[in-house]
């Protein structure tokens, strides 16, 4: 580089050159990211704007797509009980399901947090449940919760209380879905150990030395610390609780709604709604309704957060 | 005064060691208790698929079968009401198409969120993270209509396209690992004449190994287990795959419990073994969530 490039025989080749590079760059970045452009626009959005307007038709997937307005929805909410049915049986499971994981999760992972001998072990052992899933777990939970011969009863037997029909009587479906639940609560056990893992020690330190006692650290530093996680994990497990289908399906006998139709989850009532009975307007209307639901949850989340989530380094 | 401050101290201290080993015992006992509780389904599960059915019923339950039956697994896998050894090669064709679809597409998607600028990238990469919100039965049942559209039902594809678009979760966390590869490393190559498929394919690739075995893994279990999907598009009992071909055998099985539990513990083997082989990739994929939702 002796001599200096004089400013117009150089300099416009230059920027040129330049530009063509951010354009190539630019192409390659799109190259990069359109096989999930592709899928959004064909198999997410597409689909969604589809049942988005199917939602105001009577459309059964073969012969007629008429449009009806409102019908739909009008249906929904004065001539469907078993809509208003599913939707408290799914509001009573997430209002039960979700604080109940988030506060055992959380109390786990404090204690295997402490330092005790054979952590990785009892991590191992807690997170397993959590990977086991499918038709195999939901059986295992059947005969589990057998009134007669599963181990829960004889367990409660031995101790001298007589247990419940569990998956027999209307008012202990749910809860033995979310006692189901709470077994594979090693999934947020383990999100939150990652991240009490990252609480710097000398906040704890400089807590002690103040004379600070156990729970006061825990309220103090541990909890502040470890809220946006929290936060996230209600977050989805509360848009996961809504969508609450499969145990119910394969542990009601295939989608029959278990005794007293206590079994009969959001999703399940769409699902016959969409592929029993192909009524398929309807179950695209349900669809929206529940996302609808889902995305104010998760506003009002988002409103609540900032009362009570800290983020180290302030707001975002 | 110097000695008596001293016992003081060692008191105090003494104190709180006393303190944290009392701590640390009452810890270890409700961990041991908990792993108790958590254990004893699978060991209840076991015990049951080796007891004959009248032990099953006999009261009070044996916590230890009496006589082993290593037979009902055999029976329960060759059971006249299930194709378990078809089911089983059914589900691995789509679960080793699936891990291959959504490694590749995955890794190569966050590449490009995470090393390549583009013009509107933060927003697309803000509808990707949208995209997690929605739940999935508002796109399950128009995706029905259009796969049963395009003349997919009763075939693998619904199974196994959408994986090649890549899934959110998987793009967010690699993208993760994409960016902490720092960018000098990119800038050299390019200065060499790389683009960015190569650099890609031969530099980025081999450095996150890692997190490339944790997608896979996932992906494997997404696979494995996935029983919605085939619910949804097959329907014939030869294509079934484990998830649906258990439930049907539930179904014809009713209340043999040793023969459900030995079927089931079968098809959960793969899902297990692979946990304890690859336990670290599990973790590691958690401690980056955590890490960046923090």
């Amino acid at each position: 580089m002796n001599e200096l490039p004089t400013k117009t025989a150089a300099a416009r080749p230059m920027k040129r050159r330049r530009l063509t590079m951010e354009r190539r760059e630019a192409l390659q970045g799109y190259v990069f990211v359109s096989p999930w452009l592709i899928g959004f626009l064909f198999i997410t959005l597409g689909p969604m704007l589809f049942s988005l307007y199917a939602s105001f038709t009577n459309y059964n997937i073969t012969s007629r797509m008429d449009f009806i307005g409102l019908g739909n929805f009008v249906r929904m909410f004065t001539a469907d009980s078993l809509f208003w049915k599913s939707l408290g049986n799914t509001l009573y499971y997430v209002a039960f399901m979700v604080p109940l994981t988030t506060v055992f999760a959380v109390l786990l992972a404090v204690m295997l947090n402490q330092g005790i001998p054979g952590m990785r072990i009892f991590r191992t052992i807690f997170y397993l449940p959590a990977v086991l899933s499918g038709v195999g777990v939901y059986i295992l939970w059947m005969q589990l919760l057998s009134p007669s011969t599963g181990l829960i009863n004889t367990v409660l037997d031995f101790v001298g209380i007589a247990g419940p029909a569990w998956l027999f009587d209307p008012d202990w479906t749910k809860p033995s879905l979310i006692i189901m639940k709470l077994w594979s609560v090693g999934g947020g056990m383990l999100l939150y150990l990652a991240s009490l893992q990252g609480v710097p020690k000398q906040l704890y330190e400089a807590a002690e030395i103040d004379g600070a006692g156990l729970f006061r650290r825990f309220r103090t530093i541990t909890l502040p610390m470890i809220t946006p996680i929290i936060f996230f994990d209600i977050v989805t497990s509360t848009i996961g609780g809504f969508q609450v289908f499969q145990e119910a399906y394969v542990m009601s006998e295939s989608g029959e709604g278990g005794p007293m139709n206590s079994m009969v989850f959001y999703n399940l009532h769409m699902w016959n709604k969409a592929f029993e009975v192909f009524d398929m307007g309807y179950a695209t209307g349900m669809a929206w309704v529940l996302f609808l639901i889902v995305m104010a949850l998760t506003v009002v989340n988002l409103i609540l957060a900032k009362k009570w989530v800290y983020y180290e380094g302030g707001d975002r | 005064m110097g000695a008596k401050a001293q016992t003081a101290k060692r008191r105090y201290y003494k104190g709180l060691a006393f303190q944290e080993g009392l701590r640390k015992t009452v810890v270890a006992i409700l961990l041991i208790g908990g792993s108790v509780i958590i254990l004893s389904p699978i060991w209840w599960m076991i015990s049951t698929s080796l007891k004959p059915m009248e032990e099953i019923m006999q009261y009070p339950p044996t916590f230890f079968p009496k006589e082993i039956h290593w037979d009902n697994y055999v029976r329960a896998w060759t059971s006249p009401a299930a194709h378990f050894s078809r089911w089983l090669m059914n589900t691995a064709l789509i679960t080793v198409c699936v891990v291959l679809a959504s490694v590749f597409s995955n890794a190569f998607i966050a590449y490009g969120f995470a090393k390549i600028k583009f013009p509107g990238r933060s927003f697309l990469f803000a509808v990707v993270l949208a995209t997690m919100m929605i739940p999935g039965f508002v796109t399950m049942i128009p995706q029905y209509i259009l796969f049963a559209k395009l003349g997919w039902m009763n075939t693998y594809w619904p199974l196994i396209v959408p994986s090649l678009f890549g899934s959110a979760f998987f793009i967010f966390l690699l993208r993760q690992f994409f960016m902490s590869i720092p960018n000098e490393l990119i800038d050299a190559a390019k200065i060499d004449g790389a683009n960015h498929f190569y650099i890609w394919l031969r530099l980025m690739v081999p450095l996150i190994k890692p997190a490339v075995a944790t997608i896979a893994i996932f992906s494997f279990n997404g696979a494995w287990n996935d029983f919605l999907g085939p619910l949804l598009y097959v329907n014939d009992e030869k294509m079934y795959t484990l998830q649906i071909g258990l439930q049907t055998f539930k179904g014809t099985e009713a209340t043999q419990w040793h023969y459900l539990m030995a079927a089931s513990l079968m098809v959960l083997l793969p899902v297990i073994a692979l946990f304890m082989f690859f336990q670290r990739y599990f973790i590691e994929g958690m401690n980056l969530t955590a890490g960046t939702k923090g």
